[in-house]
């Protein structure tokens, strides 16, 4: 589904990611974790070409994003992101939030794009909130809110970035739950966190990077157990002893 | 010597039209200037935070061309020396068939003037909107018009409404400045009124007036818009916070 291929990307003479290289198949949930300031934010905006890269390709659904054939606004439309910040549109209702960009992107019509938004709000326990805006919900309803306008676009794959980060503790669980209930569903999902109780209850994989390199790509369970190099090991203890 | 003062005069016949038709013509000046500037400054002040380089340079001369030439120096500049530097047949248009030389030279002057000030106002505006609901709009697939269409403008249009409510009432004082070509706006016509009947403190007071009450409404105008742009929350508050 994703095939990321020797990825290098420098900001002037800065090298942020080294020769990062993954693939990802079809229903899989990938865990992205390191350190901060490891390139996991960076490398995921690379897979929508939120982020531009010098060298390597990355190829979504078999288009090369660097291919000048490639249409990047119609791979985008197929690959959803949610954002740390939620990012919602301050001044849309959620319902609008979720049917503009299936309106004015997939050329659907209002009525069908409503329908779906209020079917999506329900599977994100919302349904009673879609006439208000963002500013008037808590950050997880935000966040939840944020996933279902990603999902309008039924999209092949989701990108996370830092989903939870930026909530306060007793709402990260019910992002998280609404997050499971997908991996669950069979979403290939592709997820930078350090939520590793997500990770070990439906993470397929973890690819851990530290400074700008994929220092492990490994099944969850293995990654967990016994991980390979000293960093995931530092790492994984820091994050245990919290 | 002492001033014989007769407010009188200013509702005595031809002074009174006089007045009212310089009134007329300060309104429909600054209306004319500003249905022309907001359009056009909005599009310079997108296209400066745009993706094309070069073309945001260009914007930026454009606005510091208009921007940082006095009106006055503008106004005599579009009169005067512009028909003489364009090439002959168009100079001669200009300066023998144009309709109406003195207001369509003025209008137009004025409206680049005032549309590269409201280009650095909504320029503002997206950037204090910020990078997250850009990233947000191109990750679903818009296109960078669709994005700006739908999520960066209204946003912009909302956070900028108080600095474009002063733009919009400094045009009609600004129009005062096209008097040096020869339009008879309101100034002239009480200069006008002075000048025929010694009442001079009396026909400028009286423009004034008619200045303030133009403001008013202006005010009034604004104020309606704000009321009906900032429903239940939609005013960004959270955008605010940030």
């Amino acid at each position: 589904m994703i095939k990321i291929d020797g990825v290098c990307k420098w900001y002037g003479s800065h090298q942020v990611l080294t020769e990062c290289s993954a693939s990802i198949a079809r229903g899989e949930v990938v865990v992205v974790c390191g350190p901060s300031g490891s390139g996991k934010s960076t490398l995921i905006k690379c897979i929508n070409g939120l982020e531009s890269f010098q060298r390597g390709d990355i190829v979504v659904d078999q288009e090369s994003i660097k291919s000048p054939k490639t249409k990047i606004y119609k791979l985008r439309s197929r690959v959803g992101m949610v954002f740390q910040s939620f990012e919602l549109y301050p001044h849309l209702t959620c319902i609008e939030n979720i049917t503009l960009a299936p309106q004015k992107v997939l050329k659907r019509s209002r009525d069908e794009s409503i329908d779906r938004a209020k079917t999506l709000l329900k599977q994100v326990g919302l349904s009673a909130h879609g006439a208000k805006y963002p500013s008037q919900l808590s950050g997880g309803q935000q966040q939840r809110v944020a996933i279902a306008r990603s999902l309008a676009m039924d999209p092949l794959v989701m990108l996370f970035d830092e989903p939870t980060s930026a909530l306060d503790p007793e709402m990260i669980n019910e992002v998280l739950d609404v997050m499971v209930d997908l991996a669950r569903s069979g979403m290939t999902m592709v997820v930078v966190t350090h939520e590793m109780g997500f990770a070990q209850r439906v993470g397929t994989r973890v690819l851990f990077m530290d400074a700008g390199v994929i220092v492990e790509d490994r099944a969850c369970s293995e990654f967990f157990d016994r991980p390979e190099s000293d960093r995931a090991r530092a790492f994984l203890s820091s994050i245990v002893r919290r | 010597m002492s001033y014989r003062w007769n407010w009188g005069i200013i509702f005595e016949q031809p002074y009174l039209s006089w007045l009212l038709q310089g009134l007329g013509v300060t309104v429909a000046l600054s209306c004319l200037a500003w249905a022309i500037a907001l359009p056009l400054g909005t599009l310079v002040g997108s296209l400066r935070t745009g993706p094309y380089r070069a073309i945001r340079l260009l914007c930026a001369w454009y606005v510091q061309a208009f921007r940082n030439v006095p009106l006055i120096v503008q106004m005599f500049l579009w009169f005067f020396v512009f028909p003489e530097v364009v090439p002959k047949a168009v100079g001669f248009f200009l300066k023998r068939q144009l309709p109406i030389p003195e207001f369509t030279m003025g209008c137009l002057c004025l409206a680049l003037y005032t549309s590269a000030r409201i280009a650095e106002i909504i320029r503002s505006g997206l950037e204090a909107a910020g990078n997250g609901p850009r990233n947000a709009a191109l990750a679903s697939g818009m296109t960078y018009y669709q994005a700006y269409r739908y999520v960066l403008l209204p946003m912009s249009f909302r956070l900028t409404m108080p600095p474009l409510t002063s733009e919009f009432l400094a045009i009609f004082k600004n129009s005062s400045v096209a008097l040096t070509i020869g339009v008879l706006e309101l100034t002239a016509q009480s200069h006008q009124v002075e000048s025929f009947t010694f009442q001079g403190f009396e026909a400028f007071t009286a423009a004034t007036v008619l200045y303030a009450l133009i403001s008013w409404a202006c005010l009034g105008i604004a104020g309606a818009v704000n009321r009906q742009l900032s429903n239940a929350g939609g005013l960004g508050t959270e955008v605010a916070i940030k």
